[in-house]
């Protein structure tokens, strides 16, 4: 059973508008606001009542929206500074409790972290996190971060010359404060055992403190620091 | 005292120069060089030379803020064309750069009002025109005695 929500969309770019032709597909009830007039006036011949032209910044047209009773709100508008304050005035002002925020320029992502907006999308650092698995750096991909919980999950593959392969798991004194949770062999993964004896070409997970991200990559890393 | 301006338009540049007349330290920080030329309006001497300090940037930018001297910033003015802009970036310096003192202007009375009780002081000229205007107005109707019509405001012969 699919759960129906309010939302709130502010921006009718290109993001917005099949955002919200997909939420409306799948049953929720949908307000798109966009400030541009010529580019409502062309969302509104799709969508009709499902947009409402105005500055979404401006509080009474969030009110009018019926912000009060949204269940999420979610801004997409090309403008940080717009994403920010809509956001920030909707969950601090208007208790919505699900925001998710655009992030235009990947240096702004700093601003809403200070200001409590999160979670964020940036299509930019998407790009680069893919550009990351595709080419990855000393075979390390990241898979989850939690920066707020200071915790992520890593993949990393050994080299040849890794100085942890041929080492039985139960000997293997990792960095403090990571943890080896799978290794992925030969298309297939398992737990590792204390008696798991790791090969070159293993693709390991592990979870770990981001500040030892380095310790850990050295320590799986090629032998003789040459990284 | 150090005042950084953030935003050198008509509201910015004079309160610039103004403080800088006073003795105090003032630093502008606007993303167009163009704006320089508006801090020395009434000036016989370019900016820098009668100590002012210019700096091209946009507010949101951390370079540029630290550039124009955010981290010793007694004083901090948000004055740029864009309420959210002002608004963002006057919660930047509150929180990550601990300006004793943070100002900003906004035109949106209730965006300005809702930030006021949040803490982040707001100027509101928008605000401040609405109160003359209405004292002006209520001092007219006390002088027409009892808000009654005008005498004689329905013949168009006497109305001036």
């Amino acid at each position: 059973m699919t759960v129906r929500l309010y939302i709130i969309i502010v921006g009718a770019g290109k993001v917005g508008w099949n955002l919200a032709r997909e939420l409306l597909e799948k049953g929720n009830e949908v307000t798109l606001i966009e400030n541009n007039r010529e580019r409502y006036l062309t969302v509104e011949q799709e969508l009709e009542h499902n947009i409402q032209y105005g500055d979404a910044s401006e509080l009474w047209v969030l009110e009018r929206a019926g912000i009060s009773r949204a269940d999420m709100v979610i801004a997409v508008t090309g403008d940080d500074e717009d994403n920010m304050l809509i956001c920030q005035v909707a969950k601090e002002k208007y208790l919505v409790e699900r925001i998710i925020a655009r992030v235009n320029n990947p240096r702004n992502r700093e601003h809403f972290d200070l200001l409590g907006i999160r979670p964020v999308v940036s299509a930019t650092d998407l790009i680069l996190r893919l550009i990351e698995h595709e080419v990855p750096e000393y075979g390390l991909v990241h898979l989850l971060d939690l920066p707020e919980q200071r915790l992520e999950i890593i993949e990393m593959e050994l080299p040849a010359n890794s100085k942890a392969a041929g080492q039985r798991v139960g000997d293997l004194s990792m960095p403090e404060g990571t943890l080896l949770i799978s290794v992925l062999r030969d298309d297939s993964g398992f737990v590792p055992q204390a008696d798991t004896v790791l090969e070159p070409g293993d693709e390991i997970l592990a979870v770990l403190d981001p500040s030892v991200e380095e310790d850990l990559t050295a320590y799986f890393g090629p032998d003789g620091s040459s990284s | 005292m150090f005042v950084l301006i953030v935003g050198a338009g008509r509201v910015g540049s004079t309160l610039a120069r103004n403080m800088l007349k006073q003795g105090h330290e003032v630093s502008c920080l606007d993303e167009d060089p163009e704006s320089h030329a508006r801090l020395e309006i009434t000036l016989d001497k370019p900016w820098e030379d009668v100590g002012g300090h210019f700096t091209v940037g946009t507010a949101l930018e951390i370079e540029a803020l630290t550039a124009a001297g955010v981290e010793r910033a007694d004083v901090f003015i948000a004055s740029t064309d864009g309420d959210n802009t002002n608004i963002i970036i006057a919660q930047l310096a509150k929180r990550r750069f601990k300006v004793p003192t943070v100002i900003a202007r906004v035109l949106d009375p209730y965006r300005a009002q809702w930030y006021e009780s949040q803490g982040l002081h707001t100027i509101c000229p928008t605000r401040v025109a609405i109160d003359m205007l209405e004292q002006e107005v209520l001092a007219a109707a006390e002088r027409s005695a009892g808000g009654g019509p005008r005498v004689g405001a329905v013949d168009h012969e006497d109305a001036d």
